[in-house]
């Protein structure tokens, strides 16, 4: 993979609070990367870093090749897609999609040609005339893209452009998303506290907390193997369990609070260290048994359920062990064989030691 | 509730009734200022025109008001689009001194500046006249402007940029055209305070007088009150007409940004 943004070293202070800490990143050309994070990790101050709002006090920033720190926004290769949208609202749609060709030399039938283009990409077609106040989010939104993109941007950078739709438009918009990036082959950024949307749209994500980097990796990486706690608790939802690894006899073992002492598994073991750990195990890692399923593979533990969260697809139950610090939950698919159980049912859990994940955060 | 209605109705007139009684006399036959009233005429009307004094201090007045309202809207704009844009050390503290005149005794402002004009040896003039106007308009324009900036997202002039636009080109095309509406009331509320203001013009004005001034003056002479009435009713008339037309470019560029009208200086 070529960089084609190439990110290092760099640091960003405001008066009160350090916003950017000694981030170093490498974005490919075609990707459709995102930022990911909870509010105030610095995601956005990256965002506007690379579009050029923002100045950090030291690092370095490549686009393709050239140094760009010195470079003002308006010349930068990079387009933005605003979390407001910042629709120009005295002016008509066509007049908001083609006001980057203000600069392009083209003549009006080009200019005009160019506009029916992006606005057919982003599906709306024949919306040139309207004033741009009257539109829906949602159209807004595809304003927004057009606009930023009819400039063929070698980047376009996305700031929670998903986050002002109602939910179902925003699974719309993720999917179109996605159409739209393979089709212009643009390197997309985007910024998102979202984790589920940065799952399902990026081809890789960096985990953003308190102005730092704490992980890169593609979305099943992050998922499957989250670096620290902290990631493995912000992507999706994880048990964590208190235990430790101690050695007998030569083998590794790992006792784990209402799961019983097992052998650690072997890419655990390639990394533990001995002593007092917490285990994480995702909640479809755990299945209750029915009568009616067949035996799963795997160990299997007792327990009671405390309380469940019935979602229609899914049901997730929270499930005392005994000798367990907490309960865990674990999700289970909605199939017509399956009861849902009440709490207090006494139920046999099965669990996959392989998809143990082990945090000895120092 | 009856009562409120009977209360809203008492306060009403006790505002307007001794603005409702110009017009009443400035039609009124007879050169003293009385009730019964002894007729209609338009003569008052027609001698206004006939008095040169009169013109000089009108058009001396338009003159002063149309610089004043250009200044100080200028000046406001620079203001609002500083408080608006910028972070700065002593913001709210130089925000503050702007708007301080409005609630400064205009009395000691204009003495204050009759006796600055005085030490720096500046004659007596329209341009002391427009010095001090702007200095009473300003913040006008300032809390007039303040809204329509404050009210735009930071994102639009930022989008215009990432587009391609110069800081300028961004201002000139996008944040100009949005404020447009605001700048405008401005001028409007800014030519008609001047025209209207008296005590800062009554101690700076120095031999050019200006209308409000003119009229004091001519408050010695009683034949001249029916007259002095009828220049009151035009004067009320156009003030009124000014003020609903910057009313009406306010709500329009309210409706045109698509907001919401959070109630505006009027």
């Amino acid at each position: 993979m070529t960089a084609l943004i190439s990110l290092s070293g760099i640091n960003k202070t405001y008066a009160s609070y350090h916003a950017l800490r000694d981030v170093s990143l490498d974005i490919g050309a075609g990707e459709f990367f995102s930022l990911l994070g909870p509010s105030g990790c610095g995601k956005t101050t990256l965002l506007r870093t690379i579009a050029g709002f923002e100045t950090p006090e030291t690092g370095h920033l490549r686009i393709d090749g050239r140094d760009m720190l010195r470079v003002p926004a308006n010349k930068r290769p990079t387009n933005m897609v605003f979390q407001s949208y910042a629709i120009f609202p005295h002016l008509s749609v066509a007049e908001n999609v083609g006001f980057g060709l203000r600069r392009s030399g083209d003549n009006r039938a080009e200019k005009a040609a160019r506009i029916d283009e992006a606005l057919g990409m982003v599906g709306l077609s024949g919306y040139g005339d309207r004033a741009a106040h009257a539109l829906s989010g949602g159209q807004r939104q595809r304003v927004a893209l057009a606009r930023a993109l009819i400039l063929k941007p070698k980047v376009l950078l996305l700031d929670e452009p998903l986050s002002a739709l109602d939910k179902k438009m925003r699974e719309q918009m993720q999917s179109e998303l996605r159409r739209l990036q393979r089709q212009v082959g643009i390197t997309f950024v985007l910024v998102t506290h979202d984790q589920e949307e940065a799952l399902i749209m990026s081809d890789r994500i960096a985990v953003m907390f308190e102005g730092a980097i704490a992980q890169v990796d593609t979305p099943q990486g992050i998922y499957r193997a989250p670096r620290s706690q902290q990631v493995a608790a912000f992507i999706g939802m994880m048990n964590f369990l208190p235990g430790t690894v101690r050695s007998d006899g030569g083998q590794l073992l790992a006792d784990i609070a209402g799961l019983g002492t097992i052998p650690l598994p072997g890419d655990l073991a390639a990394t533990a260290r001995l002593g007092a750990a917490q285990f994480g195990l995702r909640p479809e890692s755990l299945s209750i048994m029915f009568g009616s399923d067949p035996l799963p593979t795997g160990l299997f533990s007792d327990g009671t359920v405390a309380e469940r969260a019935y979602y229609g697809d899914m049901t997730y139950y929270d499930i005392d062990l005994p000798g367990g610090a907490s309960p865990v939950t674990c999700s289970m698919k909605n199939l017509l064989s399956r009861p849902v159980l009440e709490p207090g049912s006494a139920v046999r859990v099965a669990w996959e030691p392989g998809a143990l994940s082990l945090f000895q955060d120092v | 509730m009856r009562g409120l209605r009977v209360y809203t109705l008492v306060y009403l007139l006790f505002l307007y009734a001794p603005i409702l009684l110009l017009p009443v006399f400035a039609f009124n036959a007879s050169t003293v200022i009385a009730f019964p009233l002894a007729g209609f005429t338009t003569e008052w009307f027609t001698e206004l025109a006939t008095i040169p004094a009169l013109h000089t201090a009108v058009l001396t007045s338009l003159k002063i008001a149309g610089v004043v309202a250009v200044v100080s809207t200028l000046l406001g704009i620079c203001a609002a689009r500083a408080a608006a844009r910028y972070r700065f050390p002593g913001k709210a503290g130089i925000m503050g001194l702007i708007m301080l005149p409005l609630i400064l005794p205009e009395i000691i402002v204009a003495v204050a500046l009759l006796v600055v004009f005085l030490q720096v040896g500046l004659p007596l003039t329209s341009l002391t006249v427009i010095l001090g106007h702007v200095l009473i308009c300003t913040p006008f324009c300032v809390a007039i402007l303040n809204g329509a900036f404050q009210s735009l997202d930071p994102a639009l002039e930022e989008a215009a940029v990432d587009l391609g636009e110069t800081g300028w080109g961004a201002f000139r095309l996008i944040i100009l055209p949005l404020v447009m509406p605001g700048i405008i009331a401005s001028l409007l509320i800014a030519f008609t305070i001047s025209m209207d203001e008296f005590i800062v013009a009554f101690f700076v004005s120095g031999s050019d007088a200006t209308l409000p001034v003119y009229l004091w003056g001519q408050l010695r002479f009683p034949q001249r009150l029916p007259a002095v009435m009828a220049l009151g009713t035009i004067l009320v008339a156009a003030s009124v007409l000014l003020l609903t037309l910057a009313e009406l470019a306010r709500r329009r560029g309210v409706r045109r940004r698509g907001g919401q009208d959070t109630g505006g200086f009027l």
